[in-house]
């Protein structure tokens, strides 16, 4: 039996619009998040999405607290955010609805599984009154829906009980919203089939659940007419959805095989880094080995052993792992060895905010190791671009001889875009030779430096000839002996720090997004290019001139920065910390640099930060 | 001594010795130890740039700079961690940790018991003096309770470990204990470490004659040794003392004890069975000795056949490989639903 979404009244055409799907933990709100997404993607709409789920696992039932929401913002032309606030809610429960409602605009769409609204429910939500009668909600236009009671009747015929039957709620509510915006539905129900083709009498539940959600759509007259958001142009080539974690997890991959290396991956489970590892743990016949290691020093160190054996060492974590992991990057600056640590961002400071993102840790890659420690950090933008920034933070590492701080945030890990798959042969070769000849007369220096990129050699254990021994204590230039000379410490202090500065000569520019007549700059780096490339958008709309310039590489900072930053009048850094770039712009090019900030777990506002640039010029 | 390694070139000792000199205190236990160690190697058949020696931080872990092979003086516990890192790596090379008591049962104690149920195949010695050396003289995991130290001046209240217990508990599976007075002991047992496909822990009693002197005097004199080292050897009775007259037993709760021979029938002594699966009756004989004031076995506890991480890892990776075709990475990147612009 096919299914159609395709409603018999006439949908009006949206340019874009902004869906979140909100419910209990346990009611399968990110599964449909996704596959509103992969519809939406494979339809051909630009899209990006804000996943948002509590750090708990089973939070209890009904409370705010266990309230996971997901959000996706799908659209005719290129977009750069998840969208400020939802267009429609479905709220799956009044603890849903409560947690979600002061998002929405006044007029928006709210869509209520009435049938959780009962003074229980109600009760453990906070609620006095029904807010579904109280008038509080007057302001929106409010949908009731029996989701609960209309999937169990609608699976009835198939003998699955109640209880069971109540589990296929959520893909009522896709059926529903899928109708709403007249998706596609093969791909879905071809899924449907897939992913529980082993268990018949689910995957029979579910598909009436969805059928039962499209038809209520087109049935129940409850709705005036479905919508319709028409695919994206985006810029030519062949796309799929991707999450950033995905992206980076592939992109190591590419940089491995573009490096001809052996990726090494030695991590322990931490959010929202984890995916990583899962991703990379699948690819064994890419030779990818993975190691989750007893703690996260243990990470580390394992990849300072494999960097020192020849293989590209990568170690991914979070903040709290970060910490733990500063030793044992010291220990990388100093043998200088090339390595990559990836930051999934948090919120922070301690266990802080596991689930939800922030960019506070920029400080703490700078500058997070005792004594001069200096090494480079690149940062990726988008969920596609981490598959880039991965690429260039191993480039880097192994070009350099020097461990890496790749910057991502939980908001692009978790998150959803369009991407274009790049051409893997179009992708530069970023191999660099072992040593293997003695260089130094008959003798092997480990510390004697490329005199153009003060890389030192990398000799490789097997390499007869060669033997070495270096370690965490001072070294002396050229030998790698131990040396505790005052002069030869300030010599190699000065040495390690030029090394690094000296990348900046091997990196773009700063990307100026600049307008004539602009006195204006945003400056942003890491997971705020979207909003701020959102915001910038709307001011230029409003007929105002306005720059943009995005850092991918904290340190060294492109070569151009000064001259970007000095060249405006007003200089505005948005960030999710209470000020890091801003900080680093300003002790670095003795700028004025102003802070806009938020740590609220989630990424700024487009309106949010557009009001504020507002504010700031006057108008 | 010296072999033929395989190139027709006879290796020797000074082939394994550093151009570093070799700065311990004078008379500290550690030079007897690195010697046996250079004295070995040549007879081992590999070559100097297939050996990589990793270790922490202490006067133990500063060895890796006298070795002429490839070396990591990594961070303070972490050597374990590094060194699994290597051995994954590169599973042709021969990976050797060196650290001490406080690197390896204190701070770094979690690398190291992971590491040995891991059974990653390194060959890690821990030269234990019950002190911290290298800061001058604070107790140590393995120093005695009621020690007076720098940092115990009223004694210590700490418990200490007993390193073959620990490793015998991690389920290692080679475990050895050897002393720096005996170089053709240490030799034979860092032999036999390396022969073993797998982990291997061997705890080195050594004397820090600065900060701990004499500490094992009690049962590595040479008039006490008869009577206070306990001599292992796999198939034989566990007996000892000057004329073998002592013996060890288990008592019916598979404690082991101490006997007179002749009070007891001589199928009664325990016979040493190193390839036991189950590490209890190595952990029975580890625990005859806590500190070492009483006769102490020294020799190889346990030694069984398990398979080795890195082994094991290079097996999935092979397995993946035929079952999946290499990977392709093009084809993994569009193994989601795509689409075409344009």
């Amino acid at each position: 039996m096919t299914l159609e979404a395709t409603p018999t009244r006439r949908a009006e055409t949206l340019d874009r619009v902004v869906i979140r799907f909100a419910g209990d933990s346990g009611d399968g709100m990110q599964l449909v998040g996704d596959r509103f997404t992969e519809l939406s993607a494979a339809f051909g709409n630009d899209l990006a999405t804000l996943p948002n789920f509590p750090a708990e696992i089973r939070a209890p039932a009904g409370t705010i607290a266990g309230v996971s929401s997901f959000q996706v913002h799908i659209s005719d032309h290129d977009i750069v955010t998840p969208g400020d606030t939802p267009n429609v809610l479905i709220a799956m429960n009044p603890a849903a609805l409560k947690a979600n409602v002061r998002d929405m605009a006044p007029g928006s769409t709210l869509i209520v599984n009435v049938d959780t609204f009962d003074d229980r429910s109600l009760a453990k939500a906070g609620y006095p009154a029904s807010p579904l009668t109280d008038g509080s909600l007057s302001g929106f236009s409010v949908y009731e829906v029996p989701m609960t009671s209309i999937t169990i009747e609608a699976t009835k015929p198939l003998g699955v009980k109640p209880r069971d039957a109540e589990r296929s709620k959520n893909f009522f509510a896709l059926g529903l919203i899928c109708w709403m915006y007249t998706r596609p539905t093969e791909p879905l129900v071809d899924w449907i089939k897939r992913r529980f083709g082993n268990r018949p009498e689910v995957l029979e539940a579910n598909l009436a659940a969805f059928r039962a959600g499209v038809n209520f759509g087109e049935t129940a007259e409850l709705f005036d007419h479905p919508y319709e958001v028409k695919p994206a142009q985006l810029p030519p080539g062949t796309y799929r959805n991707i999450i950033g974690n995905v992206a980076l997890s592939y992109g190591l991959v590419a940089a491995a095989m573009k490096a001809k290396l052996p990726l090494f991956y030695a991590s322990y489970p931490i959010t929202p880094a984890s995916d990583i590892l899962h991703e990379l743990s699948k690819l064994k016949n890419f030779g990818v080995k993975t190691l989750q290691a007893e703690d996260e020093i243990a990470a580390a160190g394992a990849a300072v052993g494999a960097a020192f054996a020849g293989n590209l060492a990568v170690t991914a974590t979070s903040g709290p792992g970060v910490d733990l992991k500063s030793e044992a990057l010291g220990l990388a600056v100093s043998l200088e060895l090339p390595l990559v640590l990836v930051d999934v961002q948090r919120g922070g400071p301690s266990t802080g905010l596991p689930t939800k993102t922030e960019q506070a840790d920029l400080m703490l890659a700078m500058y997070g190791r005792h004594g001069e420690a200096p090494l480079p950090i690149v940062a990726a933008q988008s969920p596609g671009d981490c598959f880039d920034a991965a690429f260039e933070a191993v480039r880097i590492a192994l070009k350099y001889r020097t461990p890496v701080i790749l910057l991502t945030d939980g908001y692009l890990a978790n998150g959803a875009e369009p991407w274009p798959i790049p051409d893997l042969d179009a992708l530069p070769d970023i191999s660099v030779p072992f040593t293997t000849e003695p260089n130094h007369g008959d003798e092997f220096w480990p510390y004697l430096r490329d005199p153009e990129t003060l890389a030192r050699p990398w000799a490789i254990p097997g390499t007869p000839r060669l033997m070495h021994r270096i370690g965490g204590l001072e070294k002396e230039d050229g030998t790698g002996n131990v040396s505790y000379d005052p002069e030869n410490h300030d010599h190699m202090t000065r040495l390690r720090a030029e090394k690094i500065a000296g990348i900046a000569r091997d990196i773009p520019p700063a990307a100026l997004d600049h307008e004539a007549g602009a006195e204006f700059l945003v400056l942003s780096w890491g997971g705020t290019w979207g909003v701020s490339t959102a915001a910038v958008r709307r001011i230029r709309a409003r007929g105002l001139k306005i720059a943009h310039a995005h850092l991918r590489h904290l340190h060294p900072f492109p070569a151009n920065l000064g001259d970007v930053v000095r060249a405006y009048g007003t200089v505005l850094v948005p960030e999710l910390n209470l000020g890091q770039l801003s900080r680093l712009v300003r002790a670095e090019y003795l700028v004025d640099a102003q802070s806009y900030t938020k740590v609220q777990g989630v990424p700024f506002r487009a309106a949010d930060l557009e009001a504020k640039i507002l504010e700031m010029m006057g108008k | 001594m010296s072999d033929d390694n395989g190139g027709g070139v006879k290796l020797a000792r000074k082939d394994f010795q550093s151009d570093q000199e070799v700065r311990w205190c004078p008379g500290c236990g550690d030079y007897g130890i690195l010697a046996a160690i250079q004295f070995l190697l040549p007879d081992l058949g590999v070559k100097p740039e297939e050996m990589v020696f990793v270790s922490g931080i202490g006067c133990a872990a500063r060895l890796p700079y006298y070795m002429n092979t490839y070396g990591v003086h990594g961070i303070h516990g972490r050597a374990p961690a590094i060194a699994t890192g290597v051995a994954l790596a590169r599973p042709d090379l021969h990976v050797w940790v060196i650290g001490g008591d406080g690197d390896m049962l204190s701070i770094g104690g979690n690398h190291l018991i992971h590491a040995l149920r891991r059974n990653v195949n390194l060959k890690i010695l821990m030269f234990n003096n019950q002190i911290y050396g290298l800061t001058k003289g604070q107790y140590s995991p393995t120093s005695e309770l009621g020690k007076v130290t720098k940092s115990t001046p009223f004694g210590s209240l700490d418990h200490p470990f007993n390193p073959v217990s620990v490793a015998l508990g991690a389920e290692a599976s080679f475990v050895a204990r050897t002393h720096d007075m005996d170089r053709k002991h240490m030799m034979e047992v860092f032999r036999r470490a390396h022969e073993h496909d797998g982990a291997a822990f061997v705890e080195v009693y050594q004397n820090c004659n600065v900060f701990n002197d004499g500490a094992f005097d009690t049962i590595l004199s040479k008039d006490a040794r008869p009577n206070m080292l306990i001599e292992l050897r796999h198939g034989e009775p566990v007996r000892f003392g000057e004329h073998q007259e002592l013996g060890v037993v288990l008592n019916r709760f598979g404690e082991a004890q101490i006997v007179r021979v002749d009070e007891v029938a001589d199928a009664a002594l325990l016979v040493h069975d190193e390839t036991r699966s189950d590490p209890a009756l190595a952990f029975a004989l580890s625990r005859l000795a806590d500190h070492p004031t009483t006769p102490t076995p020294v020799g190889v506890f346990r030694a069984v056949s398990r398979p080795t991480y890195d082994s094991a890892m290079q097996l999935q990776l092979a397995e993946a490989s035929s079952r999946n075709g290499p990977g392709d990475l093009d084809a993994l990147l569009r193994s989601a639903p795509t689409w075409t612009v344009g």
